[in-house]
């Protein structure tokens, strides 16, 4: 194994986040290898979807640090203190990572290919007549070939998400992070949704997931990681986590889940 | 009452009302394209996270909002010249007309900046669009589908407001209709064919403004 494949490709160390008085994340150690899908599981409030948000830098946390390839994101050095990076900086450092959020988040007065056309041109700064064929080329993957022209409000919601995988995949991530991206959907509409995840882990994708689906979270992950209060409570395999509960509170946790 | 009514005189001088009409609805459309950037601009800052672009948007849209139009434009007409500033009477009205539907607009606009979905400026972001373009190509599009239907009540009252100008001679519509009011005695005709003018063309407004409105995708 070479130098550049053993290391990881998201390195979160000591990872401390607080809203006010609340301390949501106590130090989260993490780490993601390139083409691994590590999938996060906890109840709500563990933090899940906070540590996701600080890796996108949507979040600002207070102490630790993330390493993205090699780069430290969100905060720099200046004078000895701690300090947040400038606006085009972090701008340019979320382009890295690709985000699909739980209620889609589609840009409402655009078409599906303008949605994913946007990061294209604007981002990456690719030609115009590039960017629509990549765009189109994507939601045709994603299965909405023939709803490039349609407005978000015309889609249902597994077709708006698809979409909005097809916009963060588009713009090439080196790491794209889930955010429990089938719960505001239809039970029949999950699935169109998850097949889609299921084929860009499997062409190597990195993968950061949130999610609810144990099923789908078992067979699609590398890695189970189990948060409680703002800590890594678990971490292994899925057959080990799924298998053998190691804690009474994740044992506890998967019953509830239906496992 | 035996008042007989002669509209003949009115129609005499048809044209003038018509081109009073005309110069009416160009300083109106001037005034409130200068008072959208104004508003637009303003109702950014009214959000912003900086406290002094905050206290520059609220001082702005307080002293204007509560100052009488005719009296901003009599000051501007009359009172700048003094300080140096000197702007023709069409200039003077314009630049009056516009900072004052800049005023009333920051509220539209601002009404419009928070109803714009938290979650697509998150996802703009996620994508690396950097604040400005998110707000270029995000957030000011949605904003100003979302404030259309209130913009059009805000363009119509500014329209009105445009024989104002009037009072310093401008020959608009109030203006002529005047002048023909004086020369021909005519009060009734005169003011009721002002009237039908000005109804007609807030009505096409509306009616415009409606037809854009269908144009543009609802969320």
């Amino acid at each position: 194994m070479s130098d550049a494949a053993a290391r990881p490709l998201l390195e979160i160390r000591g990872l401390k986040k607080s809203f006010g008085d609340v301390e949501v994340l106590k130090g989260v150690d993490l780490a993601v290898r390139p083409s691994e899908v590590v999938t996060i599981i906890g109840s709500s409030g563990s933090g899940k979807t906070t540590l996701l948000r600080c890796v996108n830098l949507l979040e600002e946390f207070q102490g630790g640090a993330i390493v993205l390839d090699g780069e430290t994101i969100g905060y720099g050095e200046a004078g000895g203190r701690r300090r947040r990076l400038r606006d085009a900086e972090l701008s340019r450092q979320r382009a890295m990572t690709g985000m699909v959020f739980q209620s889609f988040n589609l840009f409402p007065h655009l078409s599906a290919l303008g949605n994913v056309m946007l990061g294209l041109r604007k981002v990456r700064r690719m030609a115009k007549d590039e960017a629509r064929t990549l765009a189109a080329d994507w939601l045709n993957r994603v299965g909405l070939g023939n709803r490039l022209d349609n407005v978000p409000s015309q889609l249902s919601g597994g077709q708006q998400q698809r979409v909005a995988i097809a916009r963060a995949l588009a713009m090439n991530p080196k790491l794209v992070l889930l955010d429990e991206i089938t719960s505001a959907l239809d039970p029949e509409l999950v699935q169109e949704v998850l097949s889609v995840i299921r084929r860009i882990a499997a062409d190597g994708a990195t993968l950061l997931i949130v999610t609810h689906e144990m099923r789908f979270a078992r067979e699609v992950s590398d890695r189970i990681v189990f948060m409680e209060k703002g800590r890594i409570a678990e971490e292994g395999p899925p057959s080990e986590i799924f298998g053998a509960a190691r804690s009474a509170r994740l044992a506890e946790f998967l019953r509830n889940s239906g496992h | 009452m035996n008042y007989a009514l002669h509209f003949g005189a009115v129609w005499a001088s048809f044209d003038k009302l018509l081109s009073g009409l005309a110069i009416g609805l160009g300083l109106a459309v001037a005034a409130v394209a200068i008072g959208c950037l104004l508003g637009i601009l303003s109702a950014f800052a009214s959000v912003s996270k900086l406290r002094l672009l905050r206290m520059v948007s609220g001082f702005y849209v307080l002293i204007i909002r509560n100052t009488p139009l005719l009296v901003l434009v009599l000051l501007a007409y009359f009172a700048l010249p003094s300080a140096g500033i000197r702007l023709d009477k069409y200039e003077s009205f314009i630049a009056s007309l516009a900072l004052y539907s800049g005023a009333y607009l920051t509220e539209v606009f601002r009404a419009g900046l928070l109803s714009v979905p938290k979650g697509i400026v998150e996802a703009a972001r996620a994508i690396g669009l950097t604040r400005l373009q998110t707000n270029l190509h995000v957030v000011a599009p949605v904003m100003l589908r979302n404030v259309l239907p209130s913009l059009g009540n805000t363009f119509i009252g500014m329209f009105k407001d445009s024989s104002i100008a009037a009072a310093i001679a401008i020959p608009e519509l109030t203006f002529e209709a005047r002048k023909i009011n004086v020369d021909t005695f005519r009060v009734v005709e005169t003011w009721t064919v002002a009237s039908g003018l000005y109804i007609a063309a807030c009505f096409t407004i509306a009616f415009l403004l409606r037809r854009l409105e269908r144009r543009f995708p609802k969320f």
